[in-house]
């Protein structure tokens, strides 16, 4: 066909073409043939990751036409876009939910990776590389919580100095530069704005680039048999010979199942930010207000838990040792598993490894989203004992029902379901205690208790554990204590006594 | 012995001044990365003190602050106080502000806590009635006296150097307490006695405490 015949923006074409010569490598990449058993739908987490990249940086880049990285205007800026300019919060919404997506969706990626043992020889840098991919992402999930620059930002940042803090010799020095300052205001706002905004995402950028081009240079890998086993010597001309004898070109025979999941990931995030709106920013960062319970967001939980359940001598060395080690494991996993078997028909521990982390994971959430090892700070004043519990009660008891709710008891145990979890609830306390040994926990403490020795008057003493000892059901008895009927008779063991043969199974008459 | 070895080729002749001209190209090439790698060096040193900035001043973070009048803080209370913090830029909002707890045991002794959880730096809460500092985020719980009753955390509250001057509470402060940067300056009391070294410190004995708690009660 002649030049002149041809339309308008073909001529465009082949002008831009004839200069930028970018057709012949882009259609090598995307007619490149992979194995039929690619075209799988559980090879559409890296893809669907990609996507919500891009769909962060886009939000992202929006957000920062209006936000404002000064502790002074942080949060009013936020608020700004909230309330005053159109579908502001829609934007905002966009970029909390599309970071949620994209941590959920970078951890499914990788359990799939591990599962199908696509980490192995010759992907191992490509394992290694995403390796620091997720870290970057949970990077960029912490320091945009920390860009929100509300309460929970604030004490989010306190809490990470505390941790950087007990880093051995020089941990004071990296909490000021951490911080960069002495404290967390305006110099520590900027310094996460920076990290959230160029550095992180910058290296996150190339560091993608790179992850992608070796799955183009390395292929898809393929779908695991059992039996079919990784050797260095020969798996490469293996994987040849299955992509051009079973294989597909990637456009369009592998690329469409990646792009409806794409659209599904986008259109669920979009969903989700007009059904459920932005998230927060919650209360005013100003650290007087300090009746606040600051909170991570949601994949951070499970350290909040973990932070909680710790023996205080175990803390240290666990929070500064464990990440190091995790990520050693991480990257060293294909280095030292990098041939033998796919599938995860042969590799138990593998399936079970996923498993244990992923119901670890569970629970540990499930647990940060109500925290029973915090106290509740207004439980004293806003939980009621119900009133079966002061029916039928002498006046000094219910002086001690005054008592328990006077001194904070119940910040930390529950009557009747409501009050804190932090220690045991009080409901059948009686069945578990007598008298003595209440006083003696009320007066000084243990377990996990503080002692009330000195908060408390003889009186008050007298009044709350009176009220305690009425707290059983009807049916139970309540706590006797055996080696009192023992002093009770002046020491001596009775005759016959389970006591004294040591056993408890056979009836002594 | 006078024997010549034969000339070089027109070959070999066009190849070694192939080879001499390429030395030289690659020479001139290196110097032009050395001249980098200098200059990076040179631009390097600033920039590393420029990062560094914050640690490089750590010294000037701390100093003598007023909580106002000592008198207003009653014998046997535990009250919050605010001050601004020495060190800060005029768009910290209200970032710049600091919360304290100043508890006055008995006439003319004050301490002064830091606001800051023992363990990861949440803010306590201070319940009078039950004369207990309680931690909202992880559950540690501290003494009137700061002392820890239970909970992660592996020490007492932190305190602030604190003295009174011309009628006035003065704190030494500016820093967020960590582990490792100590809201006071001056030794903890019992910090004298040598240390047991071991690998896992359980709980430190800093503050070391005497009683637990004031007697005073709310009811009754």
């Amino acid at each position: 066909m002649p030049e002149y015949r041809k339309l308008w923006y073909k001529r465009l074409y082949d002008w831009l073409e004839r200069r930028l010569q970018l057709e012949g490598p882009i259609k090598e990449a995307v007619l490149h043939p992979v194995p039929k058993s690619t075209a799988s739908w559980w090879y559409v987490f890296g893809s669907a990751s990609l996507v919500l990249l891009i769909l962060q940086v886009v939000t992202g880049i929006l957000l920062g036409l209006v936000y404002t990285p000064s502790a002074a205007n942080a949060w009013n800026s936020l608020q700004i876009l909230n309330h005053d300019l159109p579908l502001g919060w829609f934007l905002r919404a966009m970029h909390g939910w599309g970071s949620d997506f994209m941590v959920a969706v970078v951890l499914i990626h990788m359990a799939q990776v591990f599962l199908f043992g696509a980490y192995k020889f010759p992907r191992e840098f490509t394992w290694i590389l995403g390796v620091f991919m997720l870290l970057m992402t949970l990077g960029m999930a912490f320091t945009g919580q920390v860009l929100r620059f509300d309460q929970d930002a604030y004490w989010g940042l306190g809490i990470g100095a505390s941790i950087v803090g007990r880093i051995p010799l020089v941990g004071g020095q990296l909490v000021h530069m951490m911080l960069g300052g002495p404290i967390i205001n305006g110099a520590t706002l900027t310094r996460f704005f920076a990290l959230h905004v160029f550095i992180i995402p910058g290296t996150l950028l190339a560091f993608t680039g790179l992850h992608v081009w070796m799955v183009l240079k390395l292929g898809i890998n393929e779908w695991p048999m059992p039996g079919r086993i990784v050797r260095r010597e020969t798996y490469i001309q293996e994987y040849n010979e299955l992509a051009h004898t079973d294989g597909i070109p990637f456009v369009p025979g592998a690329v469409w199942k990646d792009l409806v999941f794409s659209a599904a990931v986008i259109f669920a995030v979009a969903f989700c930010a007009a059904m459920f709106g932005p998230y927060g920013p919650k209360g005013y960062p100003d650290p007087t207000i300090i009746n606040t319970v600051p909170k991570p967001d949601f994949f951070f939980l499970w350290i909040y838990t973990v932070l909680s359940y710790l023996p205080p001598e175990m803390e240290t060395p666990f929070i500064l040792i464990a990440p190091i080690v995790a990520v050693l494991i991480l990257v060293a996993l294909p280095l030292v598993a990098g041939v033998g078997e796919k599938s995860w028909w042969r590799r138990p521990v593998a399936v079970f490894s996923v498993m244990f982390i992923a119901i670890c994971f569970g629970v540990f959430t499930h647990l940060g989203t109500y925290t029973p090892w915090s106290p509740q700070m207004n439980a004293w004043s806003g939980a009621v004992v119900p009133v079966q519990y002061l029916e039928r009660r002498t006046p000094l008891e219910r002086q001690g029902a005054n008592v328990l709710q006077e001194k904070q008891c119940r910040n930390c145990h529950s009557i009747g379901g409501l009050g804190g979890m932090r220690g045991p609830a009080l409901d059948d306390v009686a069945t578990r205690l007598t008298e003595d040994q209440l006083i003696r926990q009320v007066l000084l403490g243990g377990g996990n208790m503080p002692a009330y020795g000195s908060a408390l008057s003889p009186a008050e003493t007298t009044a709350l554990v009176r009220f305690l000892t009425t707290l059983r059901p009807h049916y139970r008895p309540a706590a006797n204590d055996a080696s009192r009927q023992v002093v009770g008779q002046a020491g001596s063991v009775p005759p016959n006594s389970t006591v004294e043969h040591g056993g408890g199974q056979t009836a002594v008459h | 012995m006078d024997e010549k070895l034969p000339p070089p080729s027109p070959g070999e002749q066009a190849q070694r001044l192939e080879e001499e001209r390429v030395t030289r190209r690659t020479f001139l090439m290196n110097v032009g990365i050395g001249l980098n790698a200098l200059v990076t060096l040179a631009l390097a040193a600033p920039v590393v003190a420029y990062l560094f900035g914050p640690v490089l001043r750590r010294k000037e973070y701390r100093s003598w602050v007023s909580l106002g009048d000592a008198s207003v803080f009653r014998p046997g209370e535990t009250t919050l106080v605010t001050f601004r913090n020495p060190f800060s830029d005029p768009w910290d909002g209200d970032t710049a502000k600091v919360p304290a707890y100043v508890r006055c045991a008995e006439p003319g002794n004050y301490t002064v806590f830091a606001i800051n959880c023992a363990h990861l730096g949440c803010p306590v809460r201070w319940f009078s009635e039950s004369q207990l500092f309680m931690c909202p985020c992880h559950g540690g719980v501290y003494y009137a006296d700061g002392s820890r009753a239970s909970g992660p955390p592996e020490r007492g509250l932190f305190t602030y150097e604190s003295k009174i001057d011309e009628g006035k509470l003065m704190i030494n402060a500016g820093q967020l307490p960590t582990l490792r940067n100590r809201a006071s300056a001056g030794p903890c009391p019992g910090a004298d006695a040598p240390k047991v070294q071991a690998l896992v410190t359980r709980i430190e004995t800093c503050p070391s405490t005497e009683s637990s708690g004031t007697s005073a009660s709310t009811i009754g």
